[in-house]
């Protein structure tokens, strides 16, 4: 693969984080300002990788995101690029104030990235859950905020974070999802990827939800409906002009991800066709909700964040579609 | 520039207080009380101790400092502008609309500002992180960070007590300016420091107490750093909350404000006796 170290066979048919884990020590060979921060969850968080390779370039700050963020942030400040790592609920609550003040407002070079987002500490609960993180960010002014869908991707966006000159939050599960992507797909930021052409329905979505979304457009299909199906992975700067094709082309949108509806995705999309190209937006995503605890399978399912739950709103967007219409 | 000696420094940090003074009259208030508090500490970091060169604001090797208590902007802005990092006439915008400078300062927008601050606690952990990239690249640069007293309530600043300690940044100096008020009274009645100097030295940090208006003991204190081997470094700064006027020294209520006619000709005629 271009740029990286990394072999097609590590990445394929690993966990994000262990991907992820990879992918830092492929851009550690190649970056030598880049360091990696961590806070207690250097292990869990697959940066012990780069922390075995590169034990200079690795700090520890123990149980203390805020401190670690606001790290970071020196660090940058002196040609440094850090890279901050912590679970999503830690980086994006815990240390909030330190990202927005520290970080965003002086549109400082540091690297958010966050592992075991969404809901993928299932049964370690809503403390350790992240679905609100996505909402959070969107509000920071500078800040790019990118949500992977595959490994490969994962592995894409690290580089680009890196190469890319400004604040970024990467946000990424922890366990397996299967890959959508095949080897010679080019990440960009800010330009989403169109995964399947489709001329009723368009499904935008991103991380985790991209593979489901992917399964609805199959479903879909048998029952001789088009769906377009778009990999929103940058959720800021947002791609406006393939939001704005899918609702001048499609007509009707669904949004599909693993956070809240509230500040999500959904409402970023909803945002620009209300603005640009009016047209129904069905979010799925958590209905404004703690997700309990449980294991990951049965959580989806028990919130709906299922092909299932996107093949019914598909179906509802296109009806208010048509009642518009009539 | 020639480093300047302790009687000189007290005469500029007069001159100092009277630009100040004229600032936050121009601007409709300002943040004296911490300002002046403050304002010996400034002027010795800036006319003597701090490797610098405004000419070259950015230089890799430079020293770091951090006004992690963003509100002494009323006295750090001034301290920029007599240095030489811009004119002093740009000091009459202060608070003013598109103006560089207000309350809390803008590293974006002040040549010589090496971070924003305004939300306390910040300071001391960004601080530790420039620290250690600094001798991650071999510089001898260090890095100052003034925090206010009040200002150390902040969780986030025993985070980073902790950590620049196990990080062995004596390259990391923390000045508290202890004028022992903070907004809402005494700080004694709010939430009282002591034992401050323990609080430091159980983190592991080398620890100095000095009066920090006076500019023989500021500079003395400077000229030893660090206070121990391979350890960060905390002067804890006494010091009298509007030093210089004398009809708000000491006084909560004068966090913020603006003086009166007859309190700033009684502060000037103080200042200018000290020139």
């Amino acid at each position: 693969m271009a740029g990286t170290s990394l072999s097609m066979k590590d990445i394929e048919n690993s966990s994000i984080r262990d991907v992820f884990g990879r992918a830092l020590v492929s851009i550690g060979e190649r970056v030598p300002e880049v360091v990696l921060l961590g806070a207690d969850a250097i292990g869990s968080t697959r940066g012990a990788l780069f922390a075995k390779q590169f034990p200079e370039r690795t700090f520890n700050f123990g149980i203390a995101e805020q401190e670690m963020v606001a790290a970071a942030a020196g660090f940058a400040t002196c040609g440094k690029i850090p890279i901050a790592t912590a679970y999503a609920f830690l980086l994006s609550m815990r240390a909030c104030e330190q990202v927005r003040t520290d970080i965003c407002y002086p549109n400082l070079n540091v690297k958010l990235m966050a592992t075991h987002a969404g809901i993928s500490m299932a049964t370690g609960g809503t403390t350790h859950h992240a679905t609100e993180d996505i909402a959070i960010m969107r509000s920071f002014a500078n800040l790019t905020i990118i949500v992977p869908a595959d490994a490969l991707e994962t592995v894409k966006a690290v580089e680009v974070a890196v190469e890319h000159s400004g604040p970024v939050y990467l946000r990424m599960g922890r366990g397996e999802i299967p890959n959508v992507h095949s080897r010679d797909y080019e990440f960009v930021i800010g330009r989403s990827t169109c995964m399947r052409a489709g001329g009723d329905v368009s499904v935008i979505a991103c991380g985790t939800m991209v593979a489901e979304a992917i399964a609805a457009a199959d479903s879909l299909e048998k029952e001789g409906i088009d769906a377009r199906v778009v990999n929103m992975h940058t959720i800021k700067p947002l791609d406006q002009e393939a939001v704005i094709a899918a609702a001048l082309e499609t007509g009707a949108i669904v949004t599909a991800e693993e956070h809240n509806i509230v500040g999500g995705l959904g409402e970023a999309v909803a945002g620009v066709v209300s603005e640009h190209a009016p047209a129904p937006v069905i979010r799925v995503g958590v209905r404004d909700c703690y997700c309990g605890i449980g294991p990951e399978d049965g959580l989806r399912r028990k919130l709906g964040l299922t092909s299932e739950s996107i093949v019914s709103a598909a179906k509802r967007a296109m009806s208010l579609k048509s009642s518009r219409n009539r | 520039m020639r480093k300047l000696g302790a009687q000189e420094l007290s005469v500029k940090a007069s001159k100092l207080r009277m630009m100040a003074i004229d600032m936050i009259d121009k601007a409709g208030g300002g943040h004296i009380g911490g300002s002046f508090s403050a304002m010996d500490i400034l002027t010795a970091l800036y006319f003597n101790v701090l490797d610098i060169d405004p000419r070259d604001p950015n230089k890799r090797d430079r020293d770091r400092f951090i006004l992690s208590a963003g509100h002494k902007a009323a006295a750090y802005v001034p301290v920029l502008a007599e240095r030489g990092y811009f004119a002093v006439e740009l000091l009459d915008t202060f608070n003013q609309l598109d103006s560089p400078f207000a309350m809390h300062p803008d590293m974006n927008k002040i040549p010589g500002c090496d971070m924003s601050t305004g939300s306390l606690g910040h300071g001391l952990p960004v601080a530790a992180g420039m620290a250690l990239a600094l001798r991650m690249d071999n510089l001898s640069s260090r890095v100052f960070v003034l925090m206010g007293d009040g200002e150390i309530h902040e969780g986030t600043v025993w985070e980073a007590a902790m950590g620049a300690a196990h990080f062995g940044l004596e390259n990391l100096i923390a000045i508290v300016d202890y004028n022992k008020c903070t907004m809402d009274g005494p700080i004694d009645s709010v939430m009282p420091l002591e034992p401050i100097e323990e609080k430091w030295r159980s983190f592991g940090w080398g620890v100095r107490r000095i009066d920090g208006n006076d500019m023989q003991q500021i500079l003395e204190a400077f000229s030893r750093l660090p206070e121990l081997d391979g350890r960060p470094t905390v002067v804890i700064a006494d010091t009298v909350k509007g030093k210089g006027v004398p009809s708000i020294e000491g006084d909560y209520h004068w966090h913020y404000g603006r003086l009166s006619d007859m309190q700033r000709r009684e502060a000037e005629a103080t200042l200018r006796r000290g020139m």
